[in-house]
């Protein structure tokens, strides 16, 4: 029966990890991969907004306040040609509003690698090379329409991103630094340290998060727009940790009876050793899935804080903030192209959701995978 | 804690002399420190049932919050709460019994792209789609929850309702109630359906169908009862949302809600007025965990509580 049992010659045997095992999963989640994908697409787009946008994101073009969305023709006299753009001029029409239409007198071929006005990537150099553009100011393009100051807003599009994407993971790690050692103090202890911790929890919990995000919010009011994210952060952690600590407090309380937790009792090790060294590794495989899930729900409420006037402030932007240009019926009905950046919050939102969705059945293990 | 108060404002105005602001400041009681006023407050709460005083309107904070406005928020709440739960069980039952159809996948990225709308930029879609889709015109109104001549007119003549005013009521509540629903409502889809495909794998149902019950008798009397238990407690949690998501939707549409009135007083400083409208909306939360109870206890009599 032994030999049965035996590899044979030349096969090679594989022993998979967890994490192996979850990739392999992942690997099989379609939707999951999709939002994987769309997640480094966007962020590659954010980090090089820079140089994809044909203008700084703060610079005025005084003259085309409130501009459409230039359009790019791909036509002419029937035949498909490089595309080219036309030069914006103002018109009035028959009410005597002032509009603006194109001069079709002269054609501006659309460039790549073009210079334009010189920016700093990131800090690390400057260029003056931009992506694309006409390669003069007779003729601008701006693919998304401009806002209130002549700001083209497909570059603040770009560059507002950045706050969307890193708000979810410096949420997240605020989050966890405050409620990982509660949880597990609260677990793992018991007795009044448990009572008091969940007691205090519960009061937090009791406030629905937006109206209470908006009062503390409200107390950061007069900080220096540069540093706003960071309260944000603050803002977001110092509410979102009951939850978390929570259903970890619940996880800790089993595995403080389990075996293993018992074995490195007997052997002598202290309550820290336990805890970070043995029953917090236990604990990662739900950790990564619930900190994937809770990333939308972080954008979403940026975004709604951002809106109100609450959370970035100009010069900065972000794509709440984009949004709050819109906020009265003439100007979603006058300017629709100020809406643009709410597409770019769903889209972000949507591919989070994906990969949350595919993390989270990757990490069961109980799953099978597209269930035909 | 805040920096500054709701007298903040006033110092700035060259119009207001010094001597106003410090007479003010005593009436409103802003003088005294922090902990004697949260005293006074809960003190007033408890032996006279006063809320506080609304520094901006010059009223109780109660009928600042409240008055002409927890009629509607009520109103909107439920309906919401019964546009969420009226499509999605129904969808998420159906989305499973077709597990994998073209119509399942649907449903699901449906569902997704719900999930993903913030409100308020479902409520400036909606808001656009109305104004330009639809072109509403004044006598129809977009915003608000009247058209300006409705505003005063009563909702009887008599015993006779009166119908224009309540079909643009209703007119001007959808947005409100779409825009604020359709994430509880993706959300809840998803629920039911993992929840049916959890439960029709079952061994009871498999007896069940074994016995040969109908198809339908088998999701409706054994599957279902059984997985609607996590959607019940949702229902509870739902108030959550209700309050948080409303708020931000309220201000778009510009609907006269209580929780626009605490984005008002929020904006003022009006600090009893934030204190109230905070502790209403932990209330209505309570009171959504406490009928989520109730009703699972009522609905698997399994669940007993101690």
């Amino acid at each position: 029966m032994a030999e049965e049992y035996e590899m044979e010659e030349g096969t090679e045997y594989e022993s998979r990890s967890q994490w192996q095992r979850m990739w392999l999963r992942f690997k099989r989640h379609t939707l999951g991969q999709v939002g994987g994908v769309l997640v480094l697409l966007i962020c590659i787009i954010v980090f090089l907004a820079n140089f994809l946008a044909p203008y700084n994101y703060s610079t005025q073009h005084r003259d085309y306040a409130h501009a459409p969305p230039t359009k790019i023709h791909f036509m002419e006299d029937g035949h498909l040609t490089w595309p080219y753009v036309y030069a914006t001029k103002k018109d009035y029409n028959e009410y005597y509003e002032m509009v603006y239409t194109e001069d079709k007198s002269k054609k501006y071929p659309i460039k790549f690698f073009v210079k334009g006005e010189e920016y700093s990537f990131w800090g690390l150099f400057k260029s003056k090379i931009h992506f694309f553009g006409t390669g003069t100011m007779e003729a601008p393009i701006f693919l998304f329409g401009t806002d209130t100051f002549g700001r083209d807003l497909f570059s603040r599009t770009l560059w507002g991103g950045w706050i969307s994407l890193l708000i979810g993971p410096f949420a997240l790690i605020t989050t966890l630094i405050i409620a990982i050692p509660i949880g597990l103090l609260s677990g793992y202890f018991g007795g009044w340290v448990d009572m008091l911790v969940q007691r205090i929890t519960e009061v937090v919990m009791a406030f629905p998060k937006l109206p209470l995000w908006l009062a503390l919010a409200m107390i950061v009011q007069g900080l220096p727009s540069a540093y706003r994210f960071f309260f944000i952060v603050g803002v977001f952690s110092l509410v979102d940790w009951t939850g978390l600590s929570r259903t970890l407090r619940g996880l800790v309380l089993s595995a403080r009876e389990e075996d293993y937790a018992m074995a490195a009792k007997a052997a002598g090790a202290g309550p820290g050793r336990i805890m970070f060294r043995h029953i917090l590794p236990n604990t990662t495989t739900y950790l990564v899935v619930v900190s994937t899930l809770s990333i939308p729900t972080w954008i979403i409420s940026e975004a709604s804080i951002s809106y109100l006037g609450l959370g970035i402030k100009e010069p900065q932007t972000s794509w709440g903030l984009l949004l709050s240009q819109a906020n009265n019926l003439e100007s979603i009905t006058s300017y629709p192209w100020l809406l643009i950046p709410g597409v770019f919050i769903v889209i972000t939102v949507l591919a989070f959701n994906f990969l949350g969705d595919g993390i989270r059945d990757a990490a069961d293990p109980f799953t099978t995978v597209g269930g035909k | 804690m805040i920096p500054g108060n709701y007298l903040t404002e006033h110092k700035m105005d060259p119009t207001i002399s010094r001597e106003r602001i410090q007479q003010q400041k005593e009436n409103l009681g802003l003088d005294r420190s922090l902990p004697i006023r949260y005293w006074k407050w809960i003190e007033g709460i408890f032996t006279r049932g006063d809320f506080g005083y609304s520094f901006s309107h010059y009223q109780p904070v109660s009928s600042v919050l409240f008055e002409g406005r927890l009629g509607y928020t009520i109103f909107l709440g439920l309906s919401t709460l019964l546009f969420t739960y009226l499509f999605s069980i129904p969808i998420g039952i159906y989305s499973a019994t077709h597990q994998y159809a073209a119509s399942d996948h649907l449903v699901t990225f449906g569902a997704f792209i719900g999930l993903s709308i913030p409100n308020f930029f479902l409520a400036l879609i909606l808001l656009y789609f109305m104004a330009a889709g639809l072109n509403v015109g004044p006598n129809l109104g977009i915003g608000g929850l009247f058209v300006q001549k409705f505003m005063g007119q009563p909702w009887f003549n008599g015993y006779v309702p009166n119908m224009p005013k309540i079909t643009n009521f209703f007119w001007h509540v959808w947005p409100y109630v779409v825009a604020v629903g359709t994430a509880a409502l993706a959300g809840v889809v998803r629920l039911m359906r993992g929840q049916m495909l959890e439960f029709m794998n079952r061994q009871f149902a498999q007896t069940a169908r074994a016995k040969g019950l109908k198809d339908t008798t088998v999701i409706y009397k054994h599957v279902f009862r059984n997985a609607i238990n996590p959607i019940i407690t949702n229902f509870g949690y739902s108030f959550r949302t209700l309050v948080s998501g409303s708020l931000i939707t309220a201000i778009v549409l510009g609907v006269p809600t209580v929780q626009r009135a605490y984005w008002t007083a929020l904006n003022k400083q009006d600090e009893q007025v934030i204190m109230v409208g905070l502790t209403f909306f932990a209330l209505m939360l309570l009171v959504g965990n406490l009928l989520a109870d109730f009703l699972l206890a009522w609905n698997d009599p399994r669940i007993r509580y101690d």
